[in-house]
């Protein structure tokens, strides 16, 4: 077990899991709660939409994935400007009543990566507002910094592209990005598997965000379990600091005393 | 009856204020965030907030999302 004390913070809240998730692409919002507690989540991100009036009694996600059991991260995701992002969690936060937020201002729909000149932009209109920002971004270490240095409470740089299960494309960039950064840093996008998750905890991420890794998975519930250990494994192997790299062999058994 | 836009759609509701389109329309007040004509209008206020002709409401809710 991870020690209790072992906890992050971010806009002066604090918790235990350090595995956020997201709450799209389930079959169905009882399983999307089910994957969300067998991650051990305290945190899953939302999207804001239309209601749909044609049939007002449909299934609500508040209803399984309850906001009194989990603080909802509201997403920006579908909007392109500052001004979209801003309407939108503005209305996020009249319907949930927080201001813990995470801004995703996308360019092109092929790679889902973001503009970051626009997410800069957002950012700043956020924070004028009000908002705590945790803001996905591109793994650039130099854009990273810009945007800690415009009020990000935390920096969230794609592994790879969003949904694309690729794993963590550049290790490099992700350690620098943690190594300068004093508000938490989170890989958020492009995490496939378990051991994906395990990396980027090794390399001193303060969190994960996954959605599609363990929605996609052919069962997510087993697949979240999965996810929560390895996050808990990583953090573990950061914390507990690695063996240095050696280029020859090292022998665990002695040579003295052989028969 | 006056003739508003919600959600993009042309409609003619009843209603005269917020609180009373949220119910016309079947909604539970306390799951939908609204907007009149592009602000906010607080939960407190939905009783208060008449309608007029021409007012482009929005009425959304938390989904699923990553």
């Amino acid at each position: 077990m991870t020690a209790p004390t072992d906890t992050w913070t971010v806009a002066g809240r604090t918790f235990n899991s350090r595995l956020i998730v997201g709450t799209g692409k389930y079959k169905t919002y009882q399983e999307n709660a089910d994957a969300a507690e067998a991650a051990g989540a305290e945190i899953v991100t939302v999207a804001v939409r239309r209601v749909n009036l044609s049939d007002p009694s449909q299934p609500m996600l508040v209803d399984y994935v309850k906001p009194d059991r989990f603080t909802f991260l509201p997403n920006t995701a579908g909007c392109f400007t500052g001004e979209d992002a801003v309407r939108t969690l503005r209305l996020a936060r009249e319907a949930g009543g927080w201001d813990l937020v995470k801004l995703e201002v996308l360019s092109d729909t092929a790679h889902l990566y973001p503009d970051m000149i626009e997410t800069l932009r957002a950012l700043e209109l956020l924070i004028k507002d009000g908002f705590q920002v945790m803001v996905y971004c591109t793994d650039d270490v130099v854009m990273a910094k810009r945007l800690e240095e415009a009020g990000a409470a935390a920096i969230m740089p794609a592994a790879a592209p969003i949904g694309s299960g690729l794993g963590i494309q550049n290790r490099v960039n992700i350690r620098l990005i943690i190594e300068q950064a004093t508000v938490p840093v989170l890989v958020d996008a492009g995490v496939g598997t378990p051991s994906d998750a395990t990396l980027a905890m090794e390399l001193g991420c303060d969190a994960v965000l996954m959605n599609t890794a363990i929605a996609g998975a052919k069962d997510p519930i087993l697949m979240a379990s999965a996810m929560k250990h390895a996050v808990i494994a990583g953090r573990q192997g950061y914390l507990a600091g690695r063996m240095p790299r050696r280029l020859y062999a090292s022998a665990s058994s002695p040579m003295a005393g052989l028969i | 009856m006056r003739r508003i836009q919600v959600n993009g759609e042309e409609r003619s509701v009843a209603a005269d204020t917020i609180l009373a389109l949220v119910e016309e329309l079947g909604l539970d007040v306390r799951k939908v965030a609204v907007e009149r004509n592009l602000e906010i209008v607080p939960r407190s206020l939905h009783g208060q907030t008449a309608l007029a002709e021409g007012d482009r409401i929005e009425l959304v809710q938390f989904v699923g999302g990553g």
